[in-house]
């Protein structure tokens, strides 16, 4: 992968250090050309310094940096050829949207015709026809965005990154402006990479994504894979809300699993069926009893105690509800087995299970 | 009928303060003043207050104190700028003293500029061997009122220049943009309103200025005569009609720079605030 042919954006061998803290952990990927690429990974865990490094803004201490096989270490920001879209967007609040998205342009010299051509064309592109003349202020915070995208696109960069881009957006504004995102990325057709915290955005809208923590990169791959398959006890933990169970063994159909010295669970590892619905599983199905309910909109989010230690599970809204107290079965499907050595991670399946079943 | 409680209480004895304050301090004695001047006929008012001597006086307070506000708008800018974007040692002491000609008693300020300033001062010499006179020229009034006028821009622009993001500074950067470019095009916009509001307050308060003008002036009639002084020379006549009057034209002419400030506010804060 480091070394492909296709790579049109490249890092190798990345660090940096604010003070004593590494921002950035011998960091190397690469991107192929036209993907949108997702940078996952808590707060702190060195990914807007990755993006900093990529456009320019921040100097590695050490590293090399590629840009459509050029190397662009000692190439000044503006010369990378790199659309920036800040988190807080930095929106000139004196400037209408037209001058905005202008700016570029006119510290490009561009003439006048040529700029206005532009800047209407982009305006049609992010669909605020109409708002030309109003200021930033004057706007919505997802309007305020789109501006923001123009803005960063008006001098046609081949590359655009994007920093936390629906941070500042509502909840419910935000899921439309990801698949707005998505859609018009695709439509222009440029490499873009965006940063995130939040691992339902960065599974939505990327084709890869980058997991990082502590200023390493963890893992590499398409959403499903990263998902599906976590290769690093963090990205087991970091995706999927899971809890950790150190003594795995003592649950029925996982007494014969060793090999590991901690077990990462999903809520969707563990199925929940009423004391009277159809079971299975009875021979691996432990007992357990309800602690908790939390309704989460389309599902109840489940709290169970067996064996005296905590798992959550999901229930569909549509089922029978299940109350507090109540004594449930419970069918632990699989679990992430953390090795000895905490650095990989395989998936151990229940024992009724493993006959016919399928790792994805 | 009940009574609406607001969430925050007091509005009823808070508002009446405020206005007992207002009309001891700024209406009532505003309002002598005008009353003390209609004891003059129309044509007498404009003919005391537009006597040749008089309207020099305007001259000169008007002239010097724009020059001076001015060359505060640039310097205050400056310090402002270097007292926010940069750490060296002695910051805290050097952001301290810029408020020092808020608190010294003017006539002190005045002293010690004229001290300075004349042929044989320190630094009067310098500019007597050039042939440049200081004290008792109008340039000295404007170094006076340079003196008094510096901390309303610096205190006004500080804090405002705190606040712009660096992160308009990058995305300008970005585009390619110069250093100058990002200064007038980005960061200037952003501080105008606050400049204005500096350089009108230090416009306002230069005009009025008396204290640590009359000892720089000179006071010589046509040439160095500030309208305030015009008013102590009448007072000392004891020709009050007169003495309210020039100070009634003060100020009219003190409303309209406040008035046009509050304009130019009024626009930037819509753009910022987004109401139409």
């Amino acid at each position: 992968m480091a070394e492909n042919a296709q790579a049109y954006v490249e890092l190798r061998h990345i660090n940096k250090t604010f003070g004593n803290y590494k921002a950035s952990d011998d960091v190397s990927f690469s991107v192929e050309k036209g993907k949108l690429i997702g940078l996952l990974g808590p707060s702190g865990s060195g990914k807007t310094t990755i993006l900093r490094i990529l456009a320019g803004l921040e100097t590695a201490d050490s590293g090399d940096i590629f840009i459509d096989g050029q190397k662009v270490n000692d190439i000044p920001a503006s010369k990378r050829g790199i659309g920036f879209v800040f988190q807080s967007y930095a929106l000139f609040r004196y400037k209408t949207v037209f001058d905005n998205i202008a700016f570029g342009l006119k510290i490009q010299k561009r003439s006048k015709a040529e700029i206005k051509d532009r800047v209407d064309e982009l305006i049609e592109l992010v669909g605020l026809k109409g708002l030309e003349k109003r200021y930033p202020k004057q706007l919505s915070g997802g309007q305020r965005q789109r501006v923001a995208f123009a803005r960063a696109l008006a001098t046609q960069p081949h590359l655009l990154l994007l920093d936390e881009p629906f941070a500042a957006i509502d909840a419910k504004v935000r899921k439309e402006l990801r698949s707005w995102l998505r859609e018009l990325i695709s439509q222009v057709g440029i490499t873009s990479i965006f940063v995130t915290h939040d691992q339902e955005e960065a599974i939505e809208v990327a084709d890869e994504i980058i997991v990082t923590n502590k200023g390493r990169i963890e893992q590499i791959g398409t959403p499903v894979t990263v998902y599906s398959d976590p290769k690093t006890p963090f990205v087991a933990q970091f995706l999927g809300d899971p809890v950790s169970i150190k003594d795995y063994a003592k649950f029925k159909g996982f007494h014969e699993t060793s090999g590991g010295s901690l077990a990462i669970i999903r809520p969707e590892f563990v199925t929940v069926t009423k004391k009277n619905e159809f079971n299975p599983y009875p021979v691996t199905t432990e007992e357990g009893i309800v602690e908790h309910v939390a309704f989460r909109g389309s599902m109840l989010e489940l709290s169970i105690r067996i064996r005296d230690e905590h798992l959550i599970a999901h229930r569909q809204i549509g089922q029978e509800l299940i109350k507090e107290g109540e004594k449930v079965n419970v069918f632990l499907q699989r679990i992430y087995l953390v090795d000895d050595a905490g650095e990989n991670v395989h998936i151990a399946v229940n024992e009724a299970l493993r006959e016919e079943s399928v790792v994805i | 009928m009940k009574k609406k409680k607001s969430v925050i209480p007091g509005f009823g004895l808070s508002f009446g303060i405020v206005m007992a304050m207002l009309g001891l301090i700024v209406i009532i004695p505003l309002c002598s003043l005008v009353v003390f001047s209609l004891k003059l006929s129309p044509r007498e008012f404009w003919e005391t207050v537009t006597r040749p001597r008089v309207l020099a006086s305007y001259k000169v307070s008007i002239m010097t104190a724009f020059i001076a506000s001015a060359i505060n708008a640039v310097m205050g800018l400056a310090i402002a700028w270097v007292l926010v974007r940069y750490d060296f040692p002695g910051k805290r002491i050097m952001d301290g003293i810029i408020e020092l000609p808020f608190a010294l008693p003017t006539a002190v300020a005045g002293i010690a500029l004229t001290h300075l300033t004349v042929p044989e001062g320190w630094v009067g010499k310098i500019f007597a061997g050039a042939g440049i006179k200081i004290a008792y020229t109008r340039i000295g009034i404007t170094i006076a009122l340079v003196f008094i006028g510096i901390p309303f821009v610096v205190r006004s622009v500080q804090p405002v220049l705190e606040k712009v993001d660096k992160e308009y500074e990058e995305a300008a950067a970005m585009f390619g943009a110069s250093r100058i470019q990002i200064f007038f095009q980005v960061i200037l916009p952003e501080i105008k309103p606050a400049l204005i509001a500096g350089f009108t307050m230090a416009f306002a308060r230069s005009i009025g200025e008396y204290g640590s003008v009359v000892f720089i002036a000179g006071n010589t009639p046509f040439k160095t005569e500030i309208t305030p002084l015009m008013i102590m020379a009448k007072l000392q006549e004891f020709d009050y009609a007169s003495a309210t009057s020039i100070a009634l034209v003060m100020l009219l002419l003190a409303f309209v720079i406040l008035f046009v400030n509050a304009l130019i506010q009024s626009h930037t804060s819509k753009i910022v605030s987004g109401i139409e």
